[in-house]
């Protein structure tokens, strides 16, 4: 049985085989009825341990695009209020007869315990600070339709709360297997604290990549992690590494600027930037549903081989 | 009832035992010799001691077998009272005898802890039918919350000679000066600290280094053990009261005490198993059986563990057996608690890990398991050795030849969270033999199983 767990979980083929599934899809939403039979009778169950809108719902929404049938385990009034745990829950789920679980967990890791627990297949929807694959492979869609296929070479900076984030575990990984040339750009105490066997560099300074990269990806400040504690306040933060007004300005002529969503507004990008024509971030939610597609029906499907190992 | 060490004592004596024809190894040196067992004591080392035998006497065979003194753990967590479905006082004697243990040392931080004159009475009480020797740490704070001393004289009283509030780092410096102060009006007290400073330790759940970060997973960074150790080795300067490091797991910890023992300080330290063993590259499967406090570290920090103990710089291999529930073991990585089980593998890991590749002599990996940690815990009277006649009969056979490999579902203990699961070991205990009695016969405890 296959997973996604981990950007490890793929090569560079499986990864292209995904984009390519995804931009097919891509084209089945923009039919008049957005549906397609392939997982008629497949049950995928989202179970989400920590809050999230889009995520889920791009889930629920591919899986049902693709007429899968849909179980959503809503944690907060459920038997986990009960104290049940992880294991007992995911195998009571599993016993109802389930073909893929689709994972959020605030503790890294829970998504690899659960693949060692079930026969289904596991979808990692992001595990604490670790991985949130499919939302690399959306990132990765969406500047791949925009500076096309190839973007070996391109240069990409990552900037703010990368420690606590997940996207950018995910995103590093999956950007180096195309060969994009990834900056993190963030204060230490927002960087991880080691960046050995990472395939990327790292600066304090935006003023400095300002000028010559061709896509900014900004990320949330996880305020739920505490990660407010790793500088002196907002204010600050927004001052030295917010997307703001002034700094959007001098980015070099077509630069994309990207955002995993929730945005901060005002903190770490500014709304009229957020808003504004250089912005992908409405059209990575777009292409999010599709990417969900792709994995669910790649490993539901039992479709043609091909690199999703794990 | 009276043992023969003048301590309470419901062990039941054997008439007699005589251990034939294996290898006496003490720290006095190898010789090979039977040992005549009698009232718990022993009678008679020497050549071939079958000879007119009486009847009555059990014969344990101990050919190609290593005859020691019964091991000493300085580190052990027996779980009761307060979770006994983790472990209890007889199946965490009965894994260490299992393990080849005669005595160990009881953690304080159960639930409630051992901060209590009371408290101590009853667990002193629980074990003194144990499979082996069970001796009560003490806390040195109420509650283990690193504010008020412990009532230390009254457990004293009872027999406490380690105080240590372990699974929690005294971290606040004056009250680990006060109890230290306090400590030296109580003979042979040893103030022993778990060295992890929580302020650097966060909420962190594996070693801070290239694994936590590729994780994700928060981290505890070696300087959260460099920084205690440091400053408590000032504090046993200031005080002259013997500190006892547990677990030491770093490289920087190992150098600050082996310059603090260079300079005489009256300083101890243990190493675990896991910590000469493992690195954190084992969490790469979030598998929390691989959680521990303080964390396996890096390979680096592991052949420092490694030279600390072969040089002498860290004096004992303690287990810091810690058993967890199986569902507790199951929860996510981050949520998980931290320990590992260790009474039943100890010997093994140290003749494998160790012994084996000529990092240690036998002699030294026997040290470390038993008499120097019982002069630590100040119980050479009766546990360590000599192997000689009048000495008490605690005892240790084992075949360091003999090949197994770890089944969880096998152990004695409990628990079943054990980090070598399907590693194959060198070295097995056959008999163990406490105060006379033999509590393990060919590798199964004397009451069954």
């Amino acid at each position: 049985m296959n997973h996604l767990l981990s950007i490890d979980d793929l090569d560079r083929a499986a990864l292209d085989e995904l984009h390519a599934l995804a931009e097919s899809f891509l084209e089945v939403t923009g039919r008049e009825i957005p549906k397609v039979p392939a997982l008629r009778g497949k049950v995928v169950v989202s179970l989400f341990y920590e809050d999230s809108t889009r995520t889920r719902l791009s889930f629920e929404t591919a899986a049902k695009r693709l007429s899968a049938d849909v179980m959503t385990f809503a944690v907060g009034s459920s038997s986990v209020k009960k104290g049940e745990s992880l294991r007992d829950t995911i195998q009571t789920i599993a016993a109802m007869g389930i073909d893929a679980v689709v994972v959020r967990h605030p503790s890294a890791g829970a998504a690899h315990q659960l693949a060692r627990w079930v026969d289904a297949s596991v979808v990692n929807a992001g595990d604490g600070r670790h991985e949130h694959p499919t939302q690399a492979l959306l990132d990765t869609l969406t500047i791949r339709r925009h500076r096309g296929p190839a973007i070996d070479g391109l240069r990409v900076a990552i900037v703010g709360d990368v420690r606590n984030s997940r996207v950018a575990r995910s995103d590093v990984k999956a950007l180096a297997l195309l060969g994009a040339e990834v900056t993190l750009v963030a204060p230490d105490t927002l960087l991880p604290p080691s960046l050995a066997g990472w395939p990327c560099t790292a600066t304090h300074d935006l003023e400095s990549v300002l000028g010559d990269v061709d896509v900014l990806m900004l990320l949330r400040i996880q305020r739920e992690r505490a990660a407010e504690a790793s500088f002196p306040s907002l204010r600050e933060f927004t001052a030295r590494w917010g997307l703001t007004v002034d700094r959007a300005a001098r980015l070099a002529p077509g630069t994309l600027v990207m955002h995993p969503g929730p945005m901060n507004r005002g903190v770490e990008i500014a709304p009229e930037v957020a808003d504004g024509p250089r912005s992908l971030i409405a059209e990575q939610v777009h292409n999010g549903v599709a990417i969900r597609m792709a994995v669910l029906w790649k490993l539901l499907s039992g479709g043609s081989g091909g690199g999703m190992v794990a | 009832m009276t043992g023969p060490t003048g301590a309470p004592s419901l062990h039941p004596v054997a008439s007699g035992v005589l251990i034939r024809g294996g290898r006496v190894v003490d720290a006095t040196g190898p010789r090979v010799a039977d040992v005549l067992v009698e009232g718990g004591r022993i009678a008679a080392v020497g050549g071939d001691l079958a000879a007119g035998m009486p009847s009555g006497v059990t014969v344990l065979d101990a050919s190609g077998c290593v005859v020691a003194p019964g091991l000493v753990d300085l580190h052990t967590h027996l779980r009761e009272p307060g979770d006994e479905e983790a472990e209890t006082i007889h199946t965490g004697a009965r894994a260490a005898a299992r393990g080849g243990y005669t005595a160990v040392i009881a953690m304080p931080n159960t639930d409630p802890p051992l901060d209590d004159a009371a408290v101590v009475a009853a667990v002193l009480a629980r074990g003194a039918d144990a499979a082996c020797e069970v001796v009560a740490g003490g806390c040195i704070t109420r509650g283990r919350e690193g504010r008020e001393l412990a009532p230390l004289g009254e457990l004293h009283d009872l027999g406490v000679r380690v105080f240590t509030d372990d699974g929690a780092c005294l971290s606040d410096a004056g009250v680990m000066r006060r109890a230290m102060e306090y400590a030296r009006s109580l003979p042979g007290a040893v103030i022993a600290q778990h060295a992890e400073d929580p302020a650097l330790c966060g909420h962190g759940s594996m070693h801070e280094g290239a694994w936590s970060a590729r994780l994700g997973v928060p981290g505890r960074p070696a300087e959260a053990e460099a920084v205690i150790v440091d400053r408590d080795l000032r504090l046993a300067a200031l005080t002259g009261t013997p500190l006892h490091v547990l677990h030491v797991s770093t490289a920087q910890a190992v150098e600050s005490i082996r310059e603090a023992k260079a300079a005489g300080l009256a300083v101890t330290a243990e190493a675990t198993p896991h910590h000469f063993t493992l690195t954190d590259a084992a969490c790469a499967g979030f598998d929390p059986v691989f959680k521990v406090h303080p964390p396996l570290r890096t390979a680096a920090d592991r052949d420092a563990v490694r030279a600390g103990l072969a040089d002498g710089t860290l004096d004992a291999i303690a287990t810091d057996h810690a058993p967890h529930r199986t569902e507790e073991k199951e929860r996510p990585f981050e949520e998980a608690p931290p320990g590992m089980l260790g009474l039943e593998t100890a010997l093994a890991l140290t003749l494998t890990e160790l012994v084996e590749p000529g990092l240690l002599t036998l002699e030294q990996a026997l040290g470390a398991l038993s008499w120097r940690p019982a002069a630590i815990a100040g119980l050479s009277d009766r546990h360590g050795g000599p192997i000689a006649p009048g000495g008490v009969a605690n005892l240790c056979v084992f075949d360091p030849a003999a090949t197994w490999e770890v089944d969880p579902t096998k152990l004695a203990s409990r628990a079943r969270n054990t980090p070598f699961a399907g590693r194959k070991l060198t070295g097995r205990v056959r008999h163990t033999v406490l105060a006379g009695r033999p509590t393990v016969v060919d590798g199964r405890c004397a009451d069954g199983g």
